[in-house]
């Protein structure tokens, strides 16, 4: 398999090999909304950077991100601490973990599944 | 749309997304079963390789500091409002710190078992049970096989009593749909059930 090789530029390459993100980790479907409709020219950030915050103009969740622009979990993470830094998306953390399930969720999934 | 732009700032609001996991062993039909009900997209999830989780030999390759992780992402657009994830789960015991991540507030998890090797799922059964994730199990019944029924099966994987088995085949749209359908009525049972306790 191809993939296996791994990628042809090391992922953490665009991140100038910074692993963890600053300020804090975000949840894979945390939703990130951009603050800014697009970056100024000039600012000194990266395309990936402009390509997060131009998807992000509506509400979108970190593993949608990463798909979406087929860059890896971790390197999405790094790249939107640097937009948190800056100011330039706001987070919304999901419900916590611990918290059961809402019983009209779950019937308002049941329904949506079943109109598939 | 431009309304919704327009809405945005106005304070649109932030949809929620529940994960499903999608288990099993190799080749029992997880990556089938996400692009039957979702539109299938690959994820890359490359992780550091700390050294401390003992799960990797990495003699030779001591160079080597990620690995590289592909996994299924399927989505389901419930509502406006609310999202359905599906992860097809690496079958992989090195990749364990993935499904800790991703069972972290997961909705439940849906265990593909195949009856010619039905011992490929017990790793992830074992997983679900310790951590208290529902599961359900499915049986992808794969043409010309001998069938066993739902009650065979969930004597010989030693199940609890009440998580459900379903016989589907991974292909069928509907099939697996109800798959899913069969694991949120469960998740909503259990929760019932604990709540009145």
């Amino acid at each position: 398999m191809d993939q296996d090789a791994g990628p042809v530029v090391r992922p953490y390459a665009m991140t100038q090999g910074r692993v963890a993100p600053s300020g804090g980790d975000f949840d894979l479907v945390a939703f990130v909304v951009a603050t800014v409709p697009d970056l100024a020219p000039g600012v000194q950030l990266q395309p990936e950077h402009h390509a997060i915050v131009a998807a992000a103009w509506e509400p979108i969740s970190v593993v949608e991100l990463a798909s979406q622009l087929d860059l890896s979990i971790g390197v999405v993470r790094v790249l939107l601490g640097d937009l948190r830094s800056a100011g330039l998306i706001s987070l919304y953390e999901p419900p916590a973990a611990t918290q059961p399930h809402d019983v009209d969720v779950l019937k308002a999934v049941v329904n949506g599944l079943r109109a598939l | 749309m431009d309304s919704v732009r327009s809405d945005r700032n106005g304070g649109s609001r932030i949809p929620v997304a529940l994960k499903i996991l999608i288990a099993g062993g190799f080749g029992v039909g997880k990556t089938t079963m996400v692009g039957s009900v979702s539109e299938i997209r690959p994820l890359q999830t490359e992780e550091i390789l700390t050294g401390a989780e003992g799960a990797d030999d990495v003699s030779g390759v001591e160079g080597k500091t990620t690995t590289t992780v592909t996994m299924d992402f399927g989505r389901i657009t419930i509502t406006e409002d609310l999202q359905l994830y599906l992860f097809g789960t690496p079958g992989q015991d090195r990749f364990w710190f993935l499904w800790d991540e991703l069972s972290q507030g997961a909705l439940g998890a849906v265990v593909l078992a195949d009856t010619r090797r039905l011992a490929d799922c017990f790793p992830s059964i074992d997983y679900f049970e310790q951590r208290g994730t529902p599961f359900v199990v499915a049986v992808n019944c794969f043409d010309a096989e001998p069938r066993f029924g739902p009650d065979a099966v969930a004597r010989a994987l030693d199940l609890d009593p009440g998580v459900p088995v379903v016989l589907f085949d991974a292909r069928d749209q509907v099939a697996a749909r109800n798959v899913l359908i069969e694991l949120v009525e469960y998740v909503a049972r259990r929760q019932y059930a604990g709540a009145s306790a």
